[in-house]
């Protein structure tokens, strides 16, 4: 515990750590110092002079947002020299920034705009004309009025050190001072628009949201990003079924308000031209728009009888699909049809990791441990370009806490910038590498280690076995590509073992056993695409397809059903630290119905009774059956995340890591869903490069 | 890119002055130097800074674009540079420099066809004792008048 000191602000007697702001000691005590620069878990600006207060026996006016909180301080933060140079402040903020409020779209929500209606600068003594430059558009996605700049360089912070990408400058001085991207007239870079979102005015705008609607006019839903394994909350704004924009400025949810570009501004697949709004039946080798009673009746009548005649069914299950759809899936496999024919595409071994870890519960790392542990081992993946959260968190735990990361990896990351020692080597020496670094290692605190899919098998045991002798406390993250592809193995959704990692006892055919099989009689694809990886051998398979959009393997299907996104359902995803958390409904398009009801009906037309197929009804059986997913409601129902914990004594493996295979997206990238976001495909990066120099 | 030898020597010099994690400090004064050498800050110049010192470009724009003395443009042989600031205003700098301005034919940060003239009107330089001053090229001039303005440009010129 640090030495507390004794400080008054406005009467008010307060302790405090020593070393704390006094802007942040306020903050605690209940009181606002009003700031624009100032921005919690970045370097310190002071520079738009907003935060000025009156400090006893201090001459003059002192920033509290860079004045450490000292014993026997007495501070006034609302006295009148202070209210009265906080109204010059924003004068002069003013003399420059355009009154065009009514149509800027940080109007209603800006903080500019709150302060002066604070403090009441109605009048200006500036008479002279304001200093105009042109607006510009700095990639698809970023667009920067200059005059609205109150210079208080957050931007520039947030992507130096929340990004560690550096693509934003403050080029001239005074008045004459504008800020500037990377490459002359536009951005190179991640494409995350975290600059726009810690603007405090109007100057950066986004490229979807400008000039669509006033904040007021939307409606607010925090779910879960469609794409990527880290879990990131995204709340997407919407005006009546459309979505318009996505952030995440309450900071809820595990990422607090990061998101990449994915997260923010990737949401406009959904309404993608190309979006399958009917059922598609085929007619005369053709796929026709059909009624969903007429598509279901035909599944159905298929499906009863394939399973009647002993036929062979193969069921190639989503990353992306909700938990409930997941359970509900492998429950109408293997009680509905009698098969154990499920696999889905698996770009990470956990079921070997689960197997390795043997009992011990507390070994799975959450997100929040990637902030704090005090070392990290980073192996075989480009952390800031496959799982942007995490790499976000790393650079924070650094920054803050001075944690030492290690890197393992086959070519440059972003993360060597800050290493305390990057190791190259080619795809299978990463364990022995690993082993050179052991005596740093030994002599850390702890050690989360964070691995890529290229261990997988019997490595992971081994890099277990290497963590166990290091004799410090070591958790891991088995990393994993898509949004809910730790939910896919954690429900089961595996030709050998069913939800909870429990083995089944007659082990069914792999995906590419499937996809292989020359006899086989229907293929059920739900929210996967395998066509784009591998042929269908089986000339007479009978496909269905439940798809939002006609992919490879939605083209060859005999019956296509189309299916809602994530963003317009209800349900929960794990993610890859195993933390379950609560999808909401934001938008809605009309004909496609949620792979859960799909399922539901097609039981129902088979006549099979697998239970109410509403999401807090699988929900709950979930929570009852499946080993880790026993997690509080609470939590869950509030929006938060629970870690699921599936570990259980060794899980008996046929080790097959022929079938991990990592997907290598980018940031810009994500399987065939990211195909579908015109903002993904259009920014200049795309479609971007793992371990570029 | 390389520079001369004597330069190199004196950079590396500058990169050793600063301690492990502040190398960023020798920004300003390798700017200066090699702007000396080149005539310019060229974009193949801040590309060659940012990769030694290790930043972005788009930092050592920052830098560049701040302050007035690093140019993106070659100045004359000789930058004959006139403070108009507070002090030097009071010896008439401002007459000073509009006389500059006559007598080369160009104006602020202008260079003259010959390339061997460029004006540049400054705050101030430290030299308010001397008022007015004026720097050409690193050499101050102090208690400038006009007459001496035109001895020393007309001297500059006899230089070549």
């Amino acid at each position: 515990m640090a030495d507390l000191v004794n400080l008054t602000i406005n009467g008010r007697a307060i302790q405090t750590p020593a070393g704390t702001l006094v802007i942040d000691a306020a903050k605690k005590a209940g009181i606002e110092i009003p700031a624009f620069c100032y921005y919690e878990g970045y370097s310190l600006q002071a520079a738009c002079r907003m935060c000025l207060v009156e400090v006893e026996k201090m001459p003059k006016l002192q920033a509290a947002c860079t004045l450490p909180a000292g014993e026997g301080m007495v501070v006034r933060t609302e006295s009148e020299p202070v209210v009265k140079t906080r109204k010059s402040m924003l004068e002069f903020l003013l003399a420059n920034h355009p009154l065009d409020c009514p149509v800027c779209d940080k109007g209603g929500e800006c903080e500019l705009q709150d302060m002066s209606f604070r403090y009441g600068v109605g009048e200006s003594r500036f008479t002279e004309m304001k200093h105009h430059v042109d607006e510009k558009q700095w990639s698809p996605v970023v667009f920067y009025d200059g005059p609205r700049c109150i210079l208080c360089y957050r931007c520039v912070r947030v992507c130096n050190e929340g990004m560690g990408v550096s693509a934003l400058g403050v080029i001239n001085r005074g008045e004459q001072s504008l800020i500037t991207p990377n490459f002359e007239d536009h951005l190179e870079c991640d494409e995350c628009g975290m600059c726009i979102d810690i603007c405090p005015v109007g100057a950066l705008t986004s490229g979807t949201y400008r000039y669509r609607t006033r904040p007021w006019e939307m409606k607010h839903t925090g779910t879960i990003c469609a794409f990527c394994s880290d879990g990131c909350k995204t709340t997407l704004g919407t005006r009546g079924h459309e979505i318009i924009r996505g952030n995440n400025r309450d900071r809820s949810g595990i990422n607090g308000e990061f998101l990449c570009m994915k997260g923010r501004y990737a949401f406009d697949f959904i309404e993608h031209p190309e979006r399958l709004t009917s059922p598609l039946m085929k007619v005369n080798g053709k796929l026709e728009p059909v009624s969903w009673a007429k598509a279901l009746e035909a599944v159905a009548r298929k499906f009863t009888e394939v399973k009647t005649r002993g036929g062979r069914f193969g069921i190639a299950a989503s990353t992306k699909t909700t938990n409930e759809e997941n359970y509900y899936l492998q429950k109408f496999a293997r009680q509905g049809l009698g098969t154990n024919n499920i696999d889905h595409h698996r770009s990470g071994d956990v079921v070997a990791l689960i197997d390795a870890l043997n009992g011990r519960a507390d070994a799975l790392a959450t997100m929040q441990d990637v902030y704090t542990m005090t070392a990290s081992l980073v192996i075989a993946s480009d952390l800031a370009q496959e799982h942007p959260l995490i790499a976000f968190q790393l650079r924070a735990n650094n920054r803050h806490h001075q944690s030492n990361t290690y890197t393992v990896t086959k070519g440059p990351v972003r993360e060597d910038k800050y290493a305390a020692a990057s190791i190259r080597c080619e795809e299978g020496g990463e364990l022995e590498a690993v082993a050179g670094l052991r005596e740093q290692l030994s002599k850390e605190k702890e050690l989360l280690v964070i691995f890529g899919g290229a261990i997988k098998g019997e490595a992971v045991g081994k890099l277990v076995a290497f963590g166990d002798s290091l004799g410090i406390p070591v958790k891991y993250i088995c990393l994993v590509d898509y949004s809910n592809s730790r939910g896919a193995m954690d429900m089961g959704l595996l030709p050998d073992l069913g939800p909870g990692y429990e083995p089944v006892d007659q082990p069914g055919m792999t995906l590419p056993g499937m996809m292989a099989a020359s006899d086989l009689d229907v293929l059920w694809v739900v929210g996967s695409n395998p066509l784009a990886r591998y042929e269908l051998a089986s000339p007479g398979a009978f496909v269905v397809v439940q798809e939002m959009f006609l992919t490879e393997t939605a083209a060859r299907a005999d019956i296509v059903l189309p299916a809602s996104a994530a963003y317009e359902k209800a349900g929960t995803l794990t993610n890859v630290t195993g933390e379950c958390q609560k999808l909401h409904a934001a938008g809605r398009t009309m004909g496609a119905k949620p792979d859960l009801e799909i399922l539901g009906l097609i039981a129902r037309e088979m006549g099979l009774n697998l239970g109410i197929w509403s999401s807090s009804n699988v929900f709950e059986e979930i929570r009852k059956s499946v080993r880790g997913y026993n997690i509080p409601l609470p939590i869950i129902a509030t929006g938060q995340a629970a870690q699921t914990n599936p570990v259980k004594g060794g899980v008996p493996l046929r080790p097959r890591p022929d079938l991990i295979q990592p997907a290598g997206n980018t940031l810009f990238t994500s399987g065939s869903l990211g195909r579908y976001s015109k903002k993904l495909t259009s920014v200049i990066e795309y479609p971007g490069q793992l371990y570029r120099p | 890119m390389t520079f001369s030898p004597e330069l190199e020597a004196k950079l590396e010099k500058l990169m050793n002055s600063y301690p492990p994690g502040r190398k960023k400090s020798a920004l300003i004064p390798m700017l200066m130097f090699t702007q000396d050498e080149v005539g310019s800050i060229t974009q193949e110049l801040v590309e060659e800074v940012a990769r030694r010192i290790g930043i972005p470009t788009v930092q050592v724009d920052e830098v560049v674009t701040y302050y007035s003395m690093l140019h993106r443009k070659p100045m004359g042989k000789h930058h004959i540079q006139v403070c108009t600031n507070i002090s030097c205003l009071l010896w008439n700098g401002d007459e000073l420099y509009e006389h500059a301005r006559e007598k080369l034919g160009i104006g602020h940060k202008e260079v003259t066809a010959d390339g061997m003239f460029s004006l540049e009107e400054v705050e101030c330089m430290g030299a308010c004792s001397w008022a007015p001053a004026i720097q050409v090229n690193y050499d101050f001039h102090h208690h400038v008048t006009k007459e001496k303005l035109d001895q020393i440009i007309d001297s500059l010129r006899k230089l070549r």
